[in-house]
């Protein structure tokens, strides 16, 4: 016998769903959203209380994918700690990797030859673009339209083509090194990339066509999920979901590591801070990430791909910290060395788990249909919230 | 007013449906552009990079010899315990001395994550990455592997 639960019975009888009472008398209703749902993109598990359809609090309970990355850095060297970060935010896996090497080379005081900053740059913003497109073809399949997902699909096989041809793998890559890259670039690398350049620019106005200018994604969309500039900072959100809020927060830009203060590009900034704010950030982000990797592809420099660093590292007692633009947000690395070989202790900041935390404050009062829109506009990867 | 906008949005929607439907009609009549693989049907023509990371694999030359000097760097390199390598001492037939040499070089492929740090860590370039990538087998003990093939011994000169 299917036994009924106290809330279930209590919200049945006064549902106004079935014709009893109004909506000040029903009572909360209590749901489980995930682990496994399909919309949460992992194994996000989110109770919500709702009246009728309106959404009370949101409660995100984590720890699902919790793999304690964190401590298991401790006991690995500053060479093998890094791999395990593509496993955080698998999407930018690149950047991750970029961040910790940044801050690895900074204990260590190397200078990373041009050749190899341009390559980590190209390598980011390619894997921008990838996470983006894949963020975008599950938006759509989010709000209920199935066809860009086969679209986003289709030019992020492009860009992953690219990376096995040059990195060995497809989604965690680990092709950055304290020092610089681990290979030089495949002799293919920018003829692919010019043809993927042709092609995405034709696409992305598909995009557009089948999406961004969509009266029923644009209803959907607009004026869900109100997230207002001090809210955005104090919450502690960034990447696209501060930016469409009109918080400017490009690390890109505020604190150029690499060759981004030589790039010509522009910090995508929206004032609506709704949700079709956020999705437009990440639209016209990809478009300036088009042209960072048109500016930079036929100017790599010649030389070396990655300095001479010793067999061992050691990183002087100290503490460092770095940060990068992921594709979701800042991403900060945080370490703390003895001396030795391994770290004393390292944290991560990673854009997801505060980007998740505004998901109450967004949903309160809104529509339960509304909870996956906004879910979706957030670009939540669990596996980075929950390190 | 309110009529006007009302027949505004519903123009306005009628139109957007319009676009959409015509990328639609587009792939219909665009067959070539779809870009699906039927994928145990591809093998043949499934060419991999050869930087592929599929498996680690100790490269052997026709007279069954390695490179590998069982010098454990890519054991200290592996950052999940994949490789294991077990030592002897071989005595040189010449000269009577000891000499390390390999006895047998484990690899646990069910924790390898394919980083690629112990290609890397390699000082003589004795194992490489291989392009194999179906490794799905119905027994866990099986993808435990000695990637010293029997009889092999260490190429003369490498150090
Ligand atoms: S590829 Fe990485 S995980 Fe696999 S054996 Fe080599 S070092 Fe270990
Ligand atoms: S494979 Fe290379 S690194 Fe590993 S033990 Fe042999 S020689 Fe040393």
């Amino acid at each position: 016998m299917y036994r009924q639960t106290e809330i279930l019975q209590d919200a049945t009888q006064v549902s106004p769903l079935n014709g009893g009472g109004d909506l000040e008398g029903a009572g909360d209703l209590i749901i489980n959203v995930g682990p496994q749902h399909p919309s949460t993109h992992g194994v996000l598990h989110l109770v919500i209380t709702l009246n009728g359809e309106t959404i009370k609090k949101v409660e995100p309970h984590l720890g699902y994918i919790h793999r304690s990355i964190e401590k298991m850095c401790e006991s690995l060297t500053f060479r093998q700690f890094i791999y395990v970060t593509s496993k955080m935010d698998y999407l930018s896996s690149h950047i991750n990797n970029h961040g910790c090497c940044l801050c690895v080379e900074k204990g260590l005081q190397i200078e990373v030859p041009e050749r190899a900053q341009v390559i980590r740059v190209l390598m980011d913003e390619l894997t921008r673009l990838a996470s983006h497109q894949l963020w975008w073809g599950a938006l759509g399949m989010d709000v209920g339209a199935l066809t860009p997902f086969f679209h986003a699909f289709r030019e992020r096989e492009l860009i992953n083509d690219i990376f096995e041809e040059t990195c060995g793998t497809r989604l965690t890559m680990n092709y950055m090194v304290p020092g610089g890259v681990m290979a030089d670039l495949h002799p293919n690398f920018q003829r692919r990339v010019h043809e993927f350049i042709k092609q995405f620019k034709l696409k992305i106005d598909e995009y557009d066509e089948l999406l961004t200018d969509n009266i029923i994604f644009k209803n959907r969309m607009q004026g869900v999920g109100v997230l207002s500039a001090a809210d955005a900072v104090s919450y502690g959100c960034t990447g696209p979901v501060a930016r469409g809020s009109n918080v400017v927060c490009d690390i890109r830009k505020l604190y150029p590591y690499e060759v981004y203060n030589k790039l010509q590009f522009d910090e995508v900034i929206e004032t609506g801070g709704d949700c079709y704010a956020r999705y437009m950030v990440r639209m016209k982000e990809m478009r300036q990430s088009l042209s960072i990797i048109e500016q930079l592809i036929d100017q790599v420099p010649e030389g070396e791909f990655q300095a001479k660093t010793k067999a061992v590292l050691k990183l002087p007692k100290g503490e460092y910290y770095s940060r990068v633009e992921t594709a979701r947000g800042e991403f900060g690395v945080y370490i703390v060395s003895e001396g030795g070989t391994t770290p004393y202790r390292i944290k991560f900041r990673s854009p997801g788990f505060s980007n998740l935390s505004a998901l109450d404050h967004m949903a309160r009062g809104g529509k339960i249909g509304d909870l996956i829109a906004i879910m979706g506009s957030l670009d939540l990867v669990i596996p980075d919230i929950d390190r | 007013m309110f009529l006007v906008n009302y027949i505004k949005e519903v123009f306005g929607a009628i139109k957007s449906l319009a676009t959409g439907m015509r990328r639609t009609g587009y792939y219909f009549t665009h067959h070539k552009e779809i870009i699906t693989q039927q994928y145990p049907d591809n093998r043949d023509t499934l060419q991999l990079p050869e930087r592929f990371r599929g498996e680690v694999v100790m490269i052997h030359d026709e007279n069954n010899e390695h490179a590998c000097t069982g010098c454990t760097a890519c054991e200290l390199a592996c950052p999940n315990a994949t490789i294991k390598i077990v030592t002897k001492f071989d005595v040189d037939e010449e000269t009577g001395k000891k000499k390390k040499a390999i006895d047998t070089f484990v690899y646990h492929l069910e924790l390898c994550t394919f980083c690629n740090l112990c290609i890397e860590a390699c000082p003589t370039g004795a194992i490489k990455m291989d392009q194999t990538f179906e490794h799905s087998v119905f027994d866990r003990s099986k993808l435990t592997k000695k990637l010293n093939h029997d009889g092999s011994k260490i190429r003369a000169g490498v150090e």
